[in-house]
């Protein structure tokens, strides 16, 4: 391959911090000072592009220290990895929260997704309009863009900011006040420095954690000045410390940094009965325990991971999938910020049940302080022999490595998440192979999202039996909901399978005084409306699915009676949108005609046309796209007009199969 | 590749049903192949005879008996028992679709079959309303990720923009490019290995580039013209073709085909000459030909001047000419 590069050079500070992430380079053949001795020899070829999953790495490497990636310093990215510049063009250009235009070091990222609108932040987008400019644009000081759910729905309105800077910093405001939302705004009086002096703890437990020799994380811990400390993570969860708690027993009774808190509270006692019981007794328990997976599809884990563990060929590898990113889903940062170990702890399971040697723990781009709290983490776990050789002297040896996307919701996709990590763009597979089959790098692969792993704990502690007993027969275990919108304490809740909604909401105080719900959302974006008057449906997977719809990633979003449910479709449609990869036809100008069509009712185009338009377009994504986004893209909006009677059908027809 | 190298141990064969008759094939076949071997028709339009499908298009899917979803033809493979139904209700709608959606974004006015195909699927491509103006020429390209104004419906989005002209050899009209990847295939790790293009930006943004928007001629581009040759819909053609279609001087029915050897080098590639009014006016190659797959060279694809140079009626004319 005889690549040809741009005649851009790299900055002082683009080449360190690409080779922050790659090491200095050797040679002239990769980007270093060409020497005489560089003529007599050739490198590069298959070495360095098996090292093309660092791309990504790289790319953020450069986003976090100047803001933006330059011709200079994509290059020079190429040059290291051996890429053609066209392809990482392509990679970068995937991704929202990479720049290759220049714009200041500080980005606020304001959600206006579906939750923080239901909240108002429509009067804080007007507001950073008026100060910076439309999105996108930027003053010189600060750039915002509109952001999809950034998953702090349960103090919505939500924004974050994040400062470029050797190492970046990053800040919230949830609920974002006009007041909070201006200091994220205004680039700090010291904004050029960075990165110096312990500040106060951020993870909401106080000085003692000062004492503590930190790991190096990617993002500092001192928040952006003038920002207000993020809340505690345990404030997520309004009956934090709740005898019933199972996967959320250790949220707020630890200090999510401390290794020693978590195994006072019971910690790596499940991975050393995994040890013991081995991979077959791990597979059997698991399988036993009924358990499905917790991100949507609720396929069974058992039969996932014994797929997995007898293919011959390997390695073998474990995707977590942490890009969470479903409109109103907060539950996997909840667990990731408040409890990280127990994630840590469940990969290396998982990871000795199925026989991998590597992890990789896929994060969304949006969650800092849960990074920061996941790498600590790791780096404790191999300091105590807890990953890496020999874990806890067994002769099983596993390590994680953290990848984090830059903001594409559909990189949590079972296999665009393969061609993310891989270095390539974030765009899904077809089915079959699947990816027990043909997974990461080609290779036998599990992939579980964060709640999924972590409800391997209380299985192995309680027996598969004895977990299976929880819950209803075809449900079973325990279940988290992200509760958000009009109840009077949105939050993360924890019900043992076979709770009603009604049960739900009651649990968190009802809506306020005087509001009536018109509509609830369940699943998410990709889930469905139900009624009102539809409280009684039981929420477990065979419930949901008996009354037409699904409980998704566990979304809960009460859209009480001043909601706008058409406004709210036209964001649902927006973020299908904006989400797509673009690779099928039917997802990539079907989610446009469907935003289009949605546009023209909201501004009083025939309701009844637009719908039989919108059903046949729906069909059409639903039975021709590639993957779960373009084939789940028209469920909300079939389900506000089928169920909830939006556009003047009669409500109550089951949201189900249409005929057109 | 059309041409299969039969070094492989002899395959099993599998039994199935496609539109309720039985078939028997080789494992490993698709349901595409299958379909074309017993004179089923599909529509393809992503889908490359030289290259690993991609079913980006789905205009060729198909119903699998027991899937939830439809699934594309040209990767599917056939399983032992599987019943396909290439022409259920359910086929015939998403097809449908496919070409209004394509139909109404891009401009489909080059790309052969696609009359007849609206006409079968009795698509209306107008029916999500008048389109939108063309953008201006850049404004695609920068577009980022995640990102889109909203309009207000009343116009359809096109990916319309003027056409890339920045080389004498070859014109990039991206109004008419449907994101089949398959140029993207030809000049990357599949054929030519030069990397010159990607598919950048994401959804309905997703365009074809170079690194940072650059004309090809500052790019990896080595004008082989591969990405031509597979271009299913006139969206990268022949400055020559391009310029004639401007004049509406093009005319397909008065071209004929003439399939030769190149006379550059020794590898014996095949060419076809198409030649209108005794002027070569573009080159192509058997995709069946075991030595190019369709592929050529910058010289076998654009060098043909020099054989209509004549000047004066001397076959020695070109030699005066100092160019």
């Amino acid at each position: 391959m005889d690549l040809r590069f741009l005649d851009e050079t790299p900055n002082e500070a683009e080449r360190e911090a690409v080779d922050s992430v790659l090491g200095p380079p050797e040679s002239g053949w990769d980007g270093g000072t060409r020497l005489d001795t560089d003529l007599r020899y050739a490198r590069g070829g298959h070495a360095a592009r098996d090292r093309r999953d660092l791309l990504l790495p790289a790319l953020h490497a450069v986003n976090d220290r100047v803001g933006w990636i330059s011709p200079g310093a994509l290059d020079h990215v190429c040059r290291r990895l051996t890429i053609p510049p066209a392809e990482a063009y392509a990679v970068a250009s995937f991704y929202a929260m990479f720049a290759l235009q220049e714009r200041p070091r500080r980005v606020v990222h304001l959600c206006t997704d579906i939750a923080c609108a239901a909240k108002g932040s429509e009067p804080l987008r007007d507001r950073l309009a008026e100060r910076h400019g439309p999105p996108g644009g930027h003053d010189g000081e600060v750039a915002w863009h509109e952001s999809p759910c950034l998953g702090m729905c349960e103090r919505a309105p939500a924004a974050l900011a994040i400062e470029a800077g050797t190492r970046p910093r990053s800040a919230v405001a949830a609920p974002a006040t006009p007041e909070a939302l201006d200091a994220l705004a205004e680039a700090a009086p010291d904004g050029h420095a960075n990165g110096h002096g312990p500040g106060p703890a951020a993870n909401g437990h106080g000085p003692s954690d000062r004492d503590r020799p930190a790991a190096l994380t990617t993002f500092d811990e001192t928040p952006l000045a003038g920002s207000h400390p993020e809340p505690d993570p345990a404030d997520a969860v309004p009956d934090a410390g709740s005898p019933d708690h199972v996967l959320l027993r250790r949220i707020g009774r630890v200090d999510p940094l401390s290794l020693d808190d978590y195994r006072a509270e019971g910690g790596y006692s499940a991975l050393r009965e995994a040890l013991r019981l081995g991979p077959a007794g791990v597979l059997r328990e698991v399988s036993d325990s009924g358990l499905v997976g917790r991100g949507g599809a609720a396929f069974p884990t058992g039969r996932k991971w014994q797929a997995t563990a007898s293919r011959p060929d390997g390695p073998h590898y474990l995707v977590c999938n942490a890009d969470e990113s479903e409109p109103g889903t907060f539950k996997d940062r909840v667990i990731m910020e408040g409890d990280p170990f127990s994630l840590i702890e469940a990969m290396t399971i998982a990871g000795y049940a199925i026989g991998a040697r590597t992890g990789y723990l896929y994060i969304r781009g949006e969650y800092p302080r849960a990074l920061r709290h996941l790498e600590n983490a790791i780096t404790v776990a191999r300091e105590r022999d807890l990953l890496g050789d020999d874990v806890l002297g067994s002769g099983f040896s596993f390590d994680i490595e953290i990848r984090r996307g830059a903001g594409a919701y559909i990189c949590g996709e079972e296999t665009a998440i393969f061609g993310s990590i891989e270095g390539e763009r974030g765009e899904p597979r077809t089915k079959p192979p699947f990816p027990v089959e043909k997974g990461l790098f080609g290779k036998p692969t599990a992939v579980n999202n964060v709640e999924t792993l972590v409800n391997v704990l209380p299985i192995l502690l309680m027996g598969g039996p004895a977990y299976a007993a929880v819950g209803t027969e075809g449900s079973t275990g325990p279940k988290l909901f992200c509760l958000s919108g009009g109840v009077r304490r949105p939050g993360l809740y924890e019900l043992p399978f076979g709770a009603t909604l009604r049960d739900l909401i009651e649990a968190a105080g009802g809506v306020p005084e005087g509001r009536g719900i018109q509509a609830v959302l369940l699943g998410g974006a990709a889930g469905a409306f139900v009624r009102g008057d539809e409280l009684d449906i039981p929420l477990t997977f065979e419930g949901a699915r008996a009354a037409g719809t699904t409980l998704g990633s566990g979304v809960v979003l009460v859209l009480d009676d001043t909601a706008d449910l058409v406004a709210t479709l036209v964001r649902v449609a927006a973020f299908f949108r904006d989400e797509s990869c673009g690779q099928c036809v039917p997802c990539r100008v079907g989610t446009v005609r469907q935003e289009e069509s949605l546009l023209r009712i909201s501004r009083g185009a025939d309701a009844g046309s637009e719908v039989a338009l919108l059903r046949e377009v729906g069909q059409a994504m639903r039975d021709a796209s590639i993957c779960g986004l373009g084939q789940t893209a028209w469920n909300a909006v079939e389900s506000a007009v089928d169920r909830l009677g939006l556009f003047g059908a009669a409500p109550g027809a089951p949201a189900g199969k249409q005929t057109s | 590749m059309t041409v299969p190298v039969h070094l492989a141990p002899p395959k099993r064969l599998i039994d199935a049903t496609i539109d309720g008759e039985e078939v028997r094939v080789p494992e490993g076949t698709t349901v595409l192949d299958a379909c074309s071997a017993s004179g089923t028709e599909i529509p393809t339009l992503c889908y490359g005879d030289t290259l690993a499908p991609r079913n980006a298009c789905r205009v060729c899917v198909v119903e699998v008996e027991g899937a939830r979803t439809l699934a594309p033809a040209c990767s599917r493979k056939l399983e032992p028992g599987m019943s396909v139904n290439t022409d259920s209700e359910r086929v015939r709608h998403s097809r449908k679709l496919v070409l209004e959606l394509l139909g109404s974004s891009v401009d489909l006015s080059t790309t052969p079959r696609v009359p007849e195909w609206m006409e079968r699927y009795e698509a209306e491509p107008g029916r999500f309303g008048p389109r939108s103006e063309p953008a201006p020429l850049g404004e695609r390209d920068a577009r980022r990720a995640g990102e889109h104004e909203a309009g207000d419906g009343s116009v359809a989005a096109t990916v319309e923009q003027p056409p890339k002209i920045d080389n004498d050899l070859y014109v990039r009209d991206y109004s008419k490019c449907i994101m089949c990847y398959k140029c993207v295939d030809a000049c990357g790790d599949q054929w030519q290995n030069s990397f010159a293009i990607g598919v950048a930006g994401r959804g309905f943004d997703a365009r074809i580039s170079t690194e940072h928007d650059a004309p090809l001629t500052d790019s990896a581009c080595v004008y082989c013209g591969n990405c031509i040759e597979v271009c299913p819909t006139g969206a990268l053609s022949f400055a020559t073709e391009f310029d004639m279609r401007q004049a509406g001087t093009w005319d397909e029915s008065a071209q004929t085909e003439t399939t030769t050897i190149c006379t550059y080098c020794g590898v014996g590639c095949n060419l076809t000459l198409h030649v209108q009014e005794n002027e070569i006016v573009k080159v192509t190659s058997p995709h069946d030909n075991p030595v190019t797959h369709g592929n050529l060279c910058i010289k076998g694809r654009f060098g043909f001047q020099h054989v209509q140079r004549r000047g004066e009626g001397s076959a020695r004319g070109a030699e005066k000419d100092p160019l």
